[in-house]
């Protein structure tokens, strides 16, 4: 009899979790949708706020989120490839790469608040670059650094040996092996790493508190030296510091929509790299 | 019976990996032009010692060799000669065919620009080494489509032309033959057959009719030690030590 009921019970158990997680999953969407889809328009995401905030877009917010991953891009992907690159194909396996690697991954676990103190201390402060685009940008890029270097190395260790040895066989040095065989076989996995990383950074609200995001800035950010406007603050001053927290609920619920739009963009082109590459083998 | 000429060889070889010894004091020679099978039971070394030769332990930071090894009379690790000067003149064909995501043309042609083969010269070499190993026809048309299309047999014979493209002297070969049918098998090993004229051959195998098919001599190895070498035909059929004959009649390995 228990024989018979332990199979239902496990994969009883299994379905349970699954539909639960589902479950919680679909009534986020619901409410976020059902409560930021009637904001959603044209002028929503085409103009600046009025009326302290209580009317208009968040245009300005959309493009300082779109220009700050942009920044952190820039400054974590170089760094953190080239640094994996090292790590799995050159760095020989002794006490010190194994303690680099811990810090690497002890750095993935830190809370981002520490990043924001971090940059406040050493890139607004230390370095005189004030509040502002550049600032922030820098402090998320540090925050993306060991997510970056953990996904591209592991990309690099999914490539067998025997591509390596098939470019080393016919002459080719280590470094061209590594940019003409090992590199473009890991391209999808790094790429896809990097993505999702940076649409995890695109939401962070903490590490931009201190170092550049703004209430309100009246024109959309274009220069790195100045303050900016960020989708995930934005939702944050509208849902708990606004004067009248009731009237801009519903711009809240739209900011988050629009949110989590980007982020699912951000993602969906992660999938289709994944897809374009399986296609191709 | 004329004195061959000794192309590559090894002598009191030794090599550790970490604390781990894997080659204890091998001593060896290929002579040219003929194709030497290296046998012997799973670990004994004898894919580690092949690898020796085009310097495929260089990468593996644990792993430390003593011994001479000499190509002509060019000692292979001896003064400014670097390992891809070495490689140019040994290749190798891996176990499992080991396409770079290329097209097939593409893939033979690495292996010329990274030696600064002069561009116009390409297309007749990489036609050439199709030819010579035995593909062209079945691949002619197809030379821009991904190499990862072709059955196994027909990659592993792209890798052949891949390795003759570049002209080296010697071939390593490891196990070439293990992940393939049989019908594929024989038509490398033809391949095989064909190629010794031009070249060196040295090839791991753990197919005991593959070496008495091919192979003109062969080496059996055992824990890290050459235990016999001669004429495959003799080495089978009166091996002077009775660990050979058991390994060779299948009673251990």
């Amino acid at each position: 009899m228990i024989r018979k009921l332990t199979p239902v019970i496990e994969w009883g158990t299994l379905l349970l979790s699954t539909g639960l997680a589902c479950f919680f999953l679909a009534i986020i969407l619901w409410d976020l949708i059902s409560k930021g889809a009637p904001s959603l328009s044209w002028e929503f995401i085409s103009s600046s706020p009025t009326d302290g905030m209580t009317k208009g877009g968040i245009l300005p917010a959309i493009i300082g989120t779109v220009l700050l991953t942009f920044i952190t891009a820039l400054v974590a992907a170089p760094f953190g490839i080239c640094c994996a690159i090292y790590l799995n194909e050159y760095a020989v396996d002794n006490w010190l790469t194994r303690i680099i690697r811990a810090s690497i991954r002890n750095l993935a676990g830190l809370p981002s608040i520490i990043y924001g103190l971090f940059g406040l201390a050493l890139f607004v402060q230390g370095l005189q670059m004030g509040t502002s685009l550049l600032a922030a940008g820098l402090t998320l890029g540090l925050l993306s650094l060991p997510y970056i270097i953990i996904t591209t190395e592991e990309a690099l260790r999914r490539i067998p040996n025997r591509m390596r040895e098939a470019a080393l066989a016919v002459g080719a040095t280590q470094l061209e092996s590594i940019r003409d065989v090992v590199l473009p076989s890991a391209l999808p996995g790094i790429l896809t790493g990097l993505v999702l990383t940076l649409s995890r950074a695109a939401g962070e609200t903490a590490p931009i508190l201190f170092t550049g995001v703004a209430f309100y800035i009246n024109k959309p950010a274009a220069y790195l030296n100045q303050e900016f406007m960020a989708l995930p603050y934005h939702l944050y001053m509208l849902s708990t510091q606004h004067q009248a927290i009731e009237q801009v609920r519903p711009l809240a619920y739209g900011t988050a929509l629009v949110l989590i739009i980007v982020v699912f963009f951000l993602n969906l082109s992660a999938f289709y790299i994944r897809y374009q590459h399986s296609k191709h083998e | 019976m004329n004195k061959e000429h000794i192309k590559l060889s090894a002598t009191a070889a030794k090599l550790w990996f970490g604390t781990k010894q894997v080659l204890k004091n091998v001593t060896v020679a290929f002579p040219e032009n003929k194709i030497t099978a290296l046998i012997g039971p799973s670990g004994c070394g004898k894919s580690t010692l092949l690898r020796c030769f085009n310097r495929m332990h260089d990468l593996s930071p644990d792993a430390r060799i003593e011994g001479k090894f000499l190509l002509e009379e060019q000692n292979l690790y001896k003064g400014n000669l670097t390992a891809t000067a070495v490689r140019r003149r040994i290749g190798m064909v891996f176990q499992q065919a080991n396409p770079f995501p290329k097209s097939i043309y593409e893939k033979i042609n690495y292996g010329l620009k990274i030696n600064d083969i002069p561009k116009h010269e390409r297309p007749a070499i990489i036609e050439n080494a199709l030819k010579e190993s035995y593909i062209w026809d079945e691949v002619k048309d197809d030379l821009q489509k991904p190499a990862t299309k072709l059955s196994g047999g027909q990659q592993q014979r792209l890798c052949i032309a891949r390795t003759v493209a570049l002209r080296p002297e010697v071939i390593l070969m490891d196990e070439p033959c293990s992940a393939l049918d049989p019908i594929s098998t024989s038509k490398v090993e033809e391949l095989i057959l064909k190629l010794k004229k031009d070249y060196t051959i040295v090839i791991v195998t753990h197919n005991m009719q593959q070496a008495q098919r091919i192979a003109d001599k062969t080496v059996f190895m055992y824990l890290g030690e050459i235990i016999e070498a001669g004429d495959t035909h003799q080495l089978f059929n009166k091996p002077q030590q009775e660990m050979t004959g058991n390994y060779v009649k299948g009673h251990f390995g």
